[in-house]
Protein backbone atom coordinates (compact mmCIF):
# COMPACT_ATOMS: atom_id res chain seq x y z
CA UNK A 1 0.00 0.00 0.00
CA UNK A 2 1.12 3.38 -0.57
CA UNK A 3 2.36 5.74 2.47
CA UNK A 4 -0.40 7.81 1.14
CA UNK A 5 -3.34 7.05 -0.17
CA UNK A 6 -3.78 9.52 -2.71
CA UNK A 7 -0.59 8.72 -4.22
CA UNK A 8 0.56 5.92 -6.48
CA UNK A 9 2.95 2.78 -6.24
CA UNK A 10 5.18 2.30 -9.13
CA UNK A 11 7.75 -0.20 -10.07
CA UNK A 12 11.26 0.90 -11.35
CA UNK A 13 13.06 -1.99 -12.69
CA UNK A 14 16.94 -1.79 -13.08
CA UNK A 15 19.48 -3.67 -14.95
CA UNK A 16 22.16 -4.81 -12.63
CA UNK A 17 25.65 -5.75 -13.37
CA UNK A 18 28.81 -5.02 -12.40
CA UNK A 19 31.66 -5.95 -14.94
CA UNK A 20 34.56 -6.03 -12.44
CA UNK A 21 33.12 -8.99 -10.15
CA UNK A 22 33.45 -11.98 -11.90
CA UNK A 23 30.46 -13.33 -9.61
CA UNK A 24 27.72 -10.58 -11.55
CA UNK A 25 25.32 -11.81 -13.60
CA UNK A 26 23.44 -9.22 -15.36
CA UNK A 27 19.81 -9.38 -14.02
CA UNK A 28 17.05 -6.97 -14.04
CA UNK A 29 15.76 -5.98 -10.11
CA UNK A 30 12.29 -4.22 -9.53
CA UNK A 31 12.04 -1.76 -6.61
CA UNK A 32 8.09 -0.29 -5.64
CA UNK A 33 7.80 2.47 -4.14
CA UNK A 34 5.35 5.53 -3.44
CA UNK A 35 5.57 8.30 -6.31
CA UNK A 36 5.12 11.88 -5.01
CA UNK A 37 4.27 14.61 -6.58
CA UNK A 38 6.56 16.59 -9.34
CA UNK A 39 8.86 13.13 -8.59
CA UNK A 40 11.78 12.67 -11.25
CA UNK A 41 13.45 9.24 -11.94
CA UNK A 42 16.58 11.12 -10.32
CA UNK A 43 14.75 11.74 -6.98
CA UNK A 44 13.44 7.90 -7.36
CA UNK A 45 17.14 6.20 -8.08
CA UNK A 46 18.13 8.74 -4.80
CA UNK A 47 14.90 7.31 -2.27
CA UNK A 48 15.95 3.67 -3.90
CA UNK A 49 19.12 4.25 -2.86
CA UNK A 50 19.16 5.20 0.38
CA UNK A 51 16.19 3.64 1.64
CA UNK A 52 16.44 0.16 -0.12
CA UNK A 53 19.18 -0.73 -1.87
CA UNK A 54 22.51 1.11 -1.14
CA UNK A 55 24.51 -0.80 -3.66
CA UNK A 56 22.63 0.40 -6.14
CA UNK A 57 24.75 2.43 -8.67
CA UNK A 58 24.08 5.52 -10.73
CA UNK A 59 25.14 8.83 -11.65
CA UNK A 60 24.84 12.21 -11.29
CA UNK A 61 25.66 15.53 -10.29
CA UNK A 62 23.90 18.65 -10.84
CA UNK A 63 19.86 17.50 -10.63
CA UNK A 64 18.83 20.38 -13.34
CA UNK A 65 19.66 18.50 -16.90
CA UNK A 66 23.14 20.74 -16.98
CA UNK A 67 25.35 18.20 -16.55
CA UNK A 68 24.72 15.55 -18.09
CA UNK A 69 25.65 12.98 -15.79
CA UNK A 70 22.24 10.60 -15.09
CA UNK A 71 21.53 9.72 -18.64
CA UNK A 72 20.26 6.67 -19.14
CA UNK A 73 17.94 4.11 -20.80
CA UNK A 74 14.08 4.59 -19.70
CA UNK A 75 11.80 2.32 -21.08
CA UNK A 76 14.27 1.95 -24.40
CA UNK A 77 14.59 5.58 -24.69
CA UNK A 78 17.98 7.22 -23.66
CA UNK A 79 16.97 10.35 -21.12
CA UNK A 80 18.21 12.09 -18.18
CA UNK A 81 17.21 10.88 -15.67
CA UNK A 82 16.51 14.36 -13.56
CA UNK A 83 14.64 15.60 -16.51
CA UNK A 84 11.68 12.48 -16.62
CA UNK A 85 9.21 12.91 -13.86
CA UNK A 86 7.78 9.78 -13.02
CA UNK A 87 4.29 10.68 -13.90
CA UNK A 88 4.49 10.49 -17.84
CA UNK A 89 4.34 6.50 -17.37
CA UNK A 90 0.81 6.03 -17.04
CA UNK A 91 0.74 2.12 -15.90
CA UNK A 92 3.79 3.28 -13.60
CA UNK A 93 5.93 0.82 -14.98
CA UNK A 94 9.64 2.18 -15.71
CA UNK A 95 12.62 0.13 -16.46
CA UNK A 96 15.96 1.48 -16.39
CA UNK A 97 19.37 0.65 -18.55
CA UNK A 98 22.62 2.24 -18.69
CA UNK A 99 23.25 3.70 -21.98
CA UNK A 100 24.82 1.55 -24.55
CA UNK A 101 28.35 2.46 -26.17
CA UNK A 102 30.22 3.55 -23.33
CA UNK A 103 31.98 1.47 -21.26
CA UNK A 104 30.12 0.28 -18.29
CA UNK A 105 31.31 0.57 -14.86
CA UNK A 106 28.41 -0.99 -12.58
CA UNK A 107 24.19 -1.09 -13.08
CA UNK A 108 23.14 2.45 -14.41
CA UNK A 109 26.88 3.80 -14.57
CA UNK A 110 28.97 4.32 -17.50
CA UNK A 111 32.14 6.35 -18.29
CA UNK A 112 31.35 9.14 -20.86
CA UNK A 113 34.01 11.19 -19.26
CA UNK A 114 36.76 9.46 -20.93
CA UNK A 115 35.46 9.14 -24.09
CA UNK A 116 33.94 12.60 -24.35
CA UNK A 117 37.62 13.61 -23.38
CA UNK A 118 39.17 11.71 -26.55
CA UNK A 119 37.02 12.80 -28.47
CA UNK A 120 37.57 16.65 -27.81
CA UNK A 121 41.38 16.02 -28.24
CA UNK A 122 40.74 14.01 -31.39
CA UNK A 123 38.50 17.12 -32.84
CA UNK A 124 40.71 19.62 -31.72
CA UNK A 125 37.95 20.96 -29.85
CA UNK A 126 39.31 24.64 -28.73
CA UNK A 127 39.49 27.83 -30.86
CA UNK A 128 42.89 27.94 -33.29
CA UNK A 129 44.25 31.20 -34.21
CA UNK A 130 47.56 33.00 -34.47
CA UNK A 131 46.23 36.42 -33.40
CA UNK A 132 47.82 37.46 -29.78
CA UNK A 133 45.18 38.77 -27.63
CA UNK A 134 45.53 41.85 -26.68
CA UNK A 135 43.95 41.92 -23.17
CA UNK A 136 44.51 45.73 -23.12
CA UNK A 137 41.92 46.57 -25.89
CA UNK A 138 38.36 45.68 -26.60
CA UNK A 139 37.24 42.45 -28.67
CA UNK A 140 37.10 42.57 -31.78
CA UNK A 141 32.69 42.35 -32.47
CA UNK A 142 31.46 39.51 -33.56
CA UNK A 143 28.09 39.22 -35.43
CA UNK A 144 25.16 38.94 -32.74
CA UNK A 145 23.46 36.40 -35.10
CA UNK A 146 26.56 34.35 -35.28
CA UNK A 147 27.40 34.35 -31.72
CA UNK A 148 23.68 33.29 -30.74
CA UNK A 149 24.45 30.49 -33.51
CA UNK A 150 27.86 29.39 -31.47
CA UNK A 151 26.04 29.97 -27.88
CA UNK A 152 22.94 27.79 -29.26
CA UNK A 153 25.54 24.65 -30.18
CA UNK A 154 27.90 25.48 -26.90
CA UNK A 155 24.33 24.57 -24.89
CA UNK A 156 25.33 20.51 -25.55
CA UNK A 157 26.24 19.21 -22.19
CA UNK A 158 27.54 15.53 -23.15
CA UNK A 159 25.75 13.67 -21.90
CA UNK A 160 26.10 11.06 -24.49
CA UNK A 161 22.29 10.29 -24.93
CA UNK A 162 23.03 11.49 -28.91
CA UNK A 163 25.44 8.33 -29.09
CA UNK A 164 23.43 5.81 -27.42
CA UNK A 165 20.37 7.05 -29.82
CA UNK A 166 22.61 6.63 -32.75
CA UNK A 167 22.41 3.01 -34.36
CA UNK A 168 25.26 3.67 -36.57
CA UNK A 169 27.99 4.40 -33.13
CA UNK A 170 26.23 1.10 -32.27
CA UNK A 171 27.84 -0.43 -35.01
CA UNK A 172 30.77 1.64 -35.70
CA UNK A 173 32.60 2.09 -32.47
CA UNK A 174 34.99 4.49 -34.02
CA UNK A 175 32.20 6.86 -35.23
CA UNK A 176 31.97 10.44 -33.76
CA UNK A 177 28.85 10.87 -33.60
CA UNK A 178 26.21 13.74 -32.88
CA UNK A 179 28.20 15.48 -29.88
CA UNK A 180 31.26 15.39 -32.40
CA UNK A 181 30.05 16.84 -35.30
CA UNK A 182 28.07 19.57 -33.33
CA UNK A 183 31.27 20.39 -31.88
CA UNK A 184 33.59 20.86 -35.11
CA UNK A 185 30.34 22.44 -36.58
CA UNK A 186 30.35 25.01 -33.02
CA UNK A 187 34.04 25.86 -34.17
CA UNK A 188 33.65 26.37 -37.75
CA UNK A 189 30.84 28.79 -37.24
CA UNK A 190 33.19 30.42 -34.69
CA UNK A 191 34.90 33.86 -36.05
CA UNK A 192 37.47 33.30 -33.67
CA UNK A 193 38.77 30.38 -35.20
CA UNK A 194 40.87 30.48 -38.08
CA UNK A 195 40.87 26.84 -39.26
CA UNK A 196 39.43 26.50 -42.79
CA UNK A 197 36.94 23.70 -43.91
CA UNK A 198 40.42 22.16 -45.31
CA UNK A 199 41.52 21.61 -41.90
CA UNK A 200 38.22 20.51 -40.82
CA UNK A 201 37.92 17.86 -43.09
CA UNK A 202 41.42 16.38 -41.60
CA UNK A 203 39.17 15.97 -38.23
CA UNK A 204 35.92 14.87 -39.80
CA UNK A 205 36.12 13.78 -43.84
CA UNK A 206 35.79 9.77 -43.47
CA UNK A 207 33.41 7.31 -42.06
CA UNK A 208 34.24 7.98 -38.74
CA UNK A 209 33.51 11.69 -39.42
CA UNK A 210 30.46 13.13 -40.97
CA UNK A 211 30.24 10.34 -43.50
CA UNK A 212 29.66 7.65 -41.30
CA UNK A 213 26.46 9.05 -40.57
CA UNK A 214 23.21 7.89 -42.21
CA UNK A 215 20.72 10.45 -40.84
CA UNK A 216 18.79 7.82 -38.98
CA UNK A 217 18.77 11.02 -36.67
CA UNK A 218 17.95 9.07 -33.66
CA UNK A 219 20.23 11.73 -32.32
CA UNK A 220 17.90 14.76 -33.04
CA UNK A 221 14.57 12.77 -31.74
CA UNK A 222 16.42 12.28 -28.18
CA UNK A 223 18.71 14.91 -27.31
CA UNK A 224 17.87 16.64 -24.08
CA UNK A 225 18.84 20.11 -24.98
CA UNK A 226 17.11 20.51 -28.29
CA UNK A 227 20.15 20.94 -30.09
CA UNK A 228 19.84 21.19 -33.77
CA UNK A 229 21.54 18.34 -34.66
CA UNK A 230 20.01 17.45 -37.71
CA UNK A 231 20.77 20.88 -39.61
CA UNK A 232 24.02 20.88 -38.12
CA UNK A 233 25.18 17.07 -39.74
CA UNK A 234 23.56 18.36 -42.44
CA UNK A 235 25.31 21.54 -43.22
CA UNK A 236 28.85 20.05 -41.96
CA UNK A 237 28.57 17.56 -44.69
CA UNK A 238 27.66 20.41 -47.30
CA UNK A 239 30.70 22.34 -46.04
CA UNK A 240 32.84 18.79 -46.58
CA UNK A 241 31.96 17.50 -49.64
CA UNK A 242 32.83 20.98 -51.27
CA UNK A 243 36.38 20.36 -49.89
CA UNK A 244 38.74 20.30 -53.19
CA UNK B 1 55.29 -2.49 -57.68
CA UNK B 2 54.71 -0.68 -54.70
CA UNK B 3 52.76 2.15 -55.13
CA UNK B 4 53.93 4.43 -52.64
CA UNK B 5 50.70 6.56 -52.21
CA UNK B 6 48.32 4.01 -51.79
CA UNK B 7 51.18 2.70 -49.08
CA UNK B 8 51.53 5.86 -47.30
CA UNK B 9 47.49 5.77 -47.13
CA UNK B 10 47.73 2.61 -45.33
CA UNK B 11 50.18 3.44 -43.26
CA UNK B 12 49.20 6.73 -42.15
CA UNK B 13 45.80 7.29 -43.50
CA UNK B 14 46.43 10.55 -45.10
CA UNK B 15 48.32 10.81 -48.68
CA UNK B 16 51.74 11.83 -50.05
CA UNK B 17 50.94 15.44 -49.08
CA UNK B 18 49.75 14.97 -45.67
CA UNK B 19 45.97 15.34 -46.20
CA UNK B 20 43.06 12.69 -45.74
CA UNK B 21 42.18 11.54 -48.87
CA UNK B 22 39.08 13.05 -50.24
CA UNK B 23 37.25 9.71 -52.03
CA UNK B 24 34.89 9.48 -48.70
CA UNK B 25 33.62 12.81 -49.96
CA UNK B 26 32.96 11.77 -53.55
CA UNK B 27 32.04 8.55 -52.29
CA UNK B 28 28.63 10.05 -50.45
CA UNK B 29 27.93 12.36 -52.88
CA UNK B 30 28.04 9.88 -55.62
CA UNK B 31 26.22 7.74 -53.28
CA UNK B 32 23.34 10.15 -52.94
CA UNK B 33 23.24 11.34 -56.78
CA UNK B 34 22.84 8.28 -58.23
CA UNK B 35 20.31 7.15 -55.63
CA UNK B 36 18.45 10.30 -56.92
CA UNK B 37 18.91 9.34 -60.29
CA UNK B 38 17.26 6.12 -60.03
CA UNK B 39 14.67 7.25 -57.92
CA UNK B 40 13.39 9.58 -60.10
CA UNK B 41 13.71 7.20 -62.93
CA UNK B 42 11.24 4.68 -61.02
CA UNK B 43 9.32 7.76 -60.78
CA UNK B 44 8.32 8.02 -64.32
CA UNK B 45 8.83 4.23 -65.28
CA UNK B 46 6.16 3.20 -63.07
CA UNK B 47 3.93 5.98 -64.47
CA UNK B 48 4.70 4.59 -67.96
CA UNK B 49 3.89 1.36 -66.92
CA UNK B 50 0.74 2.22 -65.49
CA UNK B 51 0.14 3.24 -69.32
CA UNK B 52 -1.79 -0.17 -69.33
CA UNK B 53 -4.56 1.13 -66.66
CA UNK B 54 -5.38 3.59 -69.98
CA UNK B 55 -5.82 0.05 -71.94
CA UNK B 56 -3.71 -1.47 -74.51
CA UNK B 57 -3.48 0.70 -77.39
CA UNK B 58 -1.94 3.50 -74.81
CA UNK B 59 0.60 0.83 -73.61
CA UNK B 60 1.44 -0.19 -77.33
CA UNK B 61 1.87 3.61 -78.57
CA UNK B 62 3.69 4.62 -75.08
CA UNK B 63 6.15 1.45 -75.78
CA UNK B 64 6.65 2.36 -79.67
CA UNK B 65 7.40 5.98 -78.41
CA UNK B 66 10.25 4.88 -76.35
CA UNK B 67 11.46 3.24 -79.36
CA UNK B 68 12.04 5.84 -81.58
CA UNK B 69 8.59 6.33 -83.26
CA UNK B 70 7.59 7.97 -85.17
CA UNK B 71 11.63 8.76 -86.14
CA UNK B 72 12.27 5.56 -87.34
CA UNK B 73 9.99 3.38 -89.13
CA UNK B 74 8.17 0.65 -86.50
CA UNK B 75 10.52 1.70 -83.53
CA UNK B 76 13.52 -0.01 -82.57
CA UNK B 77 13.95 -2.19 -79.68
CA UNK B 78 17.98 -1.38 -78.96
CA UNK B 79 17.11 2.08 -77.75
CA UNK B 80 15.58 0.09 -74.56
CA UNK B 81 18.79 -1.86 -74.24
CA UNK B 82 20.50 1.42 -74.26
CA UNK B 83 18.51 3.21 -71.75
CA UNK B 84 18.60 -0.22 -69.48
CA UNK B 85 22.38 -0.54 -69.72
CA UNK B 86 22.48 2.87 -68.67
CA UNK B 87 20.24 2.20 -65.77
CA UNK B 88 21.75 -1.25 -64.73
CA UNK B 89 25.34 0.90 -64.63
CA UNK B 90 23.77 3.44 -62.27
CA UNK B 91 21.98 0.59 -60.30
CA UNK B 92 25.40 -1.00 -60.20
CA UNK B 93 27.26 1.99 -59.07
CA UNK B 94 24.79 2.93 -56.50
CA UNK B 95 24.49 -0.54 -54.98
CA UNK B 96 28.36 -1.27 -54.56
CA UNK B 97 28.82 2.02 -52.92
CA UNK B 98 25.79 2.29 -50.84
CA UNK B 99 26.95 -1.70 -49.86
CA UNK B 100 29.21 -0.07 -47.41
CA UNK B 101 26.42 0.76 -45.25
CA UNK B 102 25.30 -2.36 -44.50
CA UNK B 103 25.91 -4.05 -41.46
CA UNK B 104 29.19 -6.14 -42.59
CA UNK B 105 29.65 -8.74 -39.89
CA UNK B 106 27.25 -10.67 -37.25
CA UNK B 107 28.08 -8.65 -34.77
CA UNK B 108 27.52 -5.34 -36.65
CA UNK B 109 23.78 -6.91 -37.65
CA UNK B 110 23.01 -8.44 -33.96
CA UNK B 111 24.08 -5.10 -32.27
CA UNK B 112 21.52 -2.93 -34.86
CA UNK B 113 18.66 -4.69 -34.72
CA UNK B 114 19.36 -5.32 -30.94
CA UNK B 115 19.11 -1.71 -30.83
CA UNK B 116 16.22 -0.96 -33.32
CA UNK B 117 14.30 -3.03 -31.30
CA UNK B 118 15.29 -1.31 -27.90
CA UNK B 119 14.82 2.47 -28.93
CA UNK B 120 11.92 1.52 -31.31
CA UNK B 121 12.64 4.93 -33.25
CA UNK B 122 10.61 5.66 -36.58
CA UNK B 123 13.81 6.71 -38.57
CA UNK B 124 16.08 4.40 -37.46
CA UNK B 125 13.26 1.23 -37.71
CA UNK B 126 13.29 2.58 -41.83
CA UNK B 127 16.35 2.01 -42.23
CA UNK B 128 16.09 -1.47 -41.82
CA UNK B 129 13.31 -1.28 -44.62
CA UNK B 130 15.95 0.36 -46.71
CA UNK B 131 18.68 -2.34 -46.29
CA UNK B 132 16.26 -5.35 -46.83
CA UNK B 133 14.51 -4.00 -49.97
CA UNK B 134 18.37 -3.15 -51.24
CA UNK B 135 19.10 -6.55 -50.21
CA UNK B 136 16.35 -7.53 -52.37
CA UNK B 137 16.84 -5.63 -55.34
CA UNK B 138 20.25 -6.63 -55.61
CA UNK B 139 18.98 -9.98 -57.34
CA UNK B 140 15.53 -9.32 -58.54
CA UNK B 141 16.68 -5.90 -60.12
CA UNK B 142 19.39 -7.66 -61.85
CA UNK B 143 17.03 -10.09 -63.18
CA UNK B 144 14.57 -7.52 -64.48
CA UNK B 145 17.07 -5.17 -65.75
CA UNK B 146 18.88 -8.38 -67.72
CA UNK B 147 15.85 -8.89 -69.45
CA UNK B 148 15.38 -5.41 -70.24
CA UNK B 149 18.82 -5.19 -71.60
CA UNK B 150 18.31 -8.50 -73.73
CA UNK B 151 14.67 -8.58 -74.54
CA UNK B 152 13.91 -5.65 -75.23
CA UNK B 153 11.24 -6.33 -77.82
CA UNK B 154 9.22 -8.26 -75.62
CA UNK B 155 7.63 -4.87 -74.23
CA UNK B 156 3.78 -4.58 -75.36
CA UNK B 157 0.58 -5.16 -74.25
CA UNK B 158 0.47 -8.55 -74.94
CA UNK B 159 4.62 -9.85 -74.68
CA UNK B 160 4.66 -8.30 -71.21
CA UNK B 161 1.50 -9.79 -69.98
CA UNK B 162 2.55 -13.35 -71.36
CA UNK B 163 5.79 -13.29 -69.45
CA UNK B 164 4.11 -12.20 -66.65
CA UNK B 165 1.21 -14.31 -66.30
CA UNK B 166 2.52 -17.08 -68.26
CA UNK B 167 6.05 -17.09 -67.80
CA UNK B 168 5.51 -16.67 -63.91
CA UNK B 169 7.44 -13.31 -63.45
CA UNK B 170 4.56 -12.06 -61.21
CA UNK B 171 6.07 -12.80 -57.93
CA UNK B 172 8.99 -11.70 -58.71
CA UNK B 173 7.47 -8.36 -60.17
CA UNK B 174 5.18 -8.28 -57.16
CA UNK B 175 8.23 -8.24 -54.36
CA UNK B 176 10.24 -6.10 -56.91
CA UNK B 177 7.61 -3.24 -57.31
CA UNK B 178 7.14 -3.10 -52.97
CA UNK B 179 11.07 -3.31 -52.50
CA UNK B 180 11.32 -0.75 -55.31
CA UNK B 181 8.88 1.77 -54.27
CA UNK B 182 9.90 1.64 -50.49
CA UNK B 183 13.44 1.87 -51.06
CA UNK B 184 13.08 5.14 -53.36
CA UNK B 185 10.39 6.78 -51.25
CA UNK B 186 12.79 5.95 -47.81
CA UNK B 187 15.96 7.02 -49.08
CA UNK B 188 14.51 10.19 -51.11
CA UNK B 189 13.36 11.56 -47.97
CA UNK B 190 16.70 10.28 -45.85
CA UNK B 191 18.50 12.77 -48.86
CA UNK B 192 16.43 15.19 -48.09
CA UNK B 193 17.71 15.25 -44.37
CA UNK B 194 20.80 14.62 -45.19
CA UNK B 195 21.69 17.24 -47.51
CA UNK B 196 19.31 19.48 -45.28
CA UNK B 197 17.20 20.55 -49.01
CA UNK B 198 14.05 22.30 -47.10
CA UNK B 199 15.43 22.99 -44.03
CA UNK B 200 14.02 26.57 -44.16
CA UNK B 201 13.11 28.16 -41.15
CA UNK B 202 11.68 24.97 -39.60
CA UNK B 203 14.04 22.42 -40.17
CA UNK B 204 11.88 20.14 -37.42
CA UNK B 205 8.67 21.02 -38.73
CA UNK B 206 9.60 20.63 -42.67
CA UNK B 207 11.15 17.27 -41.73
CA UNK B 208 7.65 16.05 -40.68
CA UNK B 209 6.15 17.29 -43.90
CA UNK B 210 8.27 15.55 -45.48
CA UNK B 211 8.61 12.14 -44.15
CA UNK B 212 4.61 12.89 -44.54
CA UNK B 213 4.64 13.30 -48.42
CA UNK B 214 6.83 10.30 -49.10
CA UNK B 215 4.43 8.48 -47.20
CA UNK B 216 1.90 9.29 -49.59
CA UNK B 217 3.78 9.05 -52.61
CA UNK B 218 5.09 5.45 -51.72
CA UNK B 219 1.08 4.54 -51.61
CA UNK B 220 0.44 5.99 -54.15
CA UNK B 221 3.18 4.35 -56.24
CA UNK B 222 2.79 1.30 -54.36
CA UNK B 223 -1.51 1.28 -55.69
CA UNK B 224 -0.56 2.19 -58.76
CA UNK B 225 1.98 -0.31 -59.44
CA UNK B 226 -0.18 -3.14 -57.92
CA UNK B 227 -3.26 -1.85 -59.84
CA UNK B 228 -1.09 -2.29 -63.42
CA UNK B 229 0.00 -5.70 -62.63
CA UNK B 230 -3.34 -6.81 -61.98
CA UNK B 231 -4.06 -5.63 -64.98
CA UNK B 232 -0.96 -7.44 -67.02
CA UNK B 233 -2.10 -10.42 -65.14
CA UNK B 234 -5.62 -10.09 -66.44
CA UNK B 235 -4.76 -9.47 -69.45
CA UNK B 236 -1.77 -12.47 -69.44
CA UNK B 237 -5.02 -14.56 -68.02
CA UNK B 238 -6.64 -13.78 -70.60
CA UNK B 239 -4.36 -14.05 -73.23
CA UNK B 240 -2.60 -17.47 -72.13
CA UNK B 241 -4.04 -19.52 -75.08
CA UNK B 242 -2.70 -17.14 -77.46
CA UNK B 243 0.68 -17.06 -75.68
CA UNK B 244 3.36 -15.32 -77.92
CA UNK B 245 0.96 -13.53 -80.62
CA UNK B 246 1.80 -9.93 -80.36
CA UNK B 247 -0.44 -7.30 -79.77
CA UNK B 248 -1.25 -5.53 -83.54
CA UNK B 249 -1.79 -1.92 -83.84
CA UNK B 250 -5.24 -0.93 -84.10
CA UNK B 251 -6.12 0.89 -86.88
CA UNK B 252 -6.44 5.13 -86.25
Amino acid sequence: MPENENYREIEITVFRYNPQDKTSKPEYQTYTLTETPGMTLYIALIQIWSKMDHDLSFDFVCRAGICGSCSMVVNGKPRLACKTRTSEFEDGKITLLPLPVFKHIKDLSVDTGNWMNEMSKNLESWIHTQEETDLSRIEKPVDPAVAEEVFELDRCIECGICLASCSTKVMREDFVGAVGLNRVARFQLDPHDQRTDEDFYELVGDENGVFGCMSLMGCEDHCPKNLPLQTKIAYMRRKMVKVK
Amino acid sequence: MLNREYVTELLTGKDTTKHKSRMPARIDFLQSVSGLLLALFILFHLVFEGSILLGKEAMYRLTKMFEGEPFIEGGEPLIISVLAFIIFALFILHAGIALRKFPSSYREYRRYIEHKALLNHNDTNLWYIQITTGFIMFFLGSIHLYMMMTQPENIGPYASSDRIYSDWMWPMYLVLLISVVLHAGIGVYRLIIKWGWFDGKDPRGNRQRSRKIAKVLVGLYLLLGLASLGTYMKIGYEHQNDYGKRYVEQKK
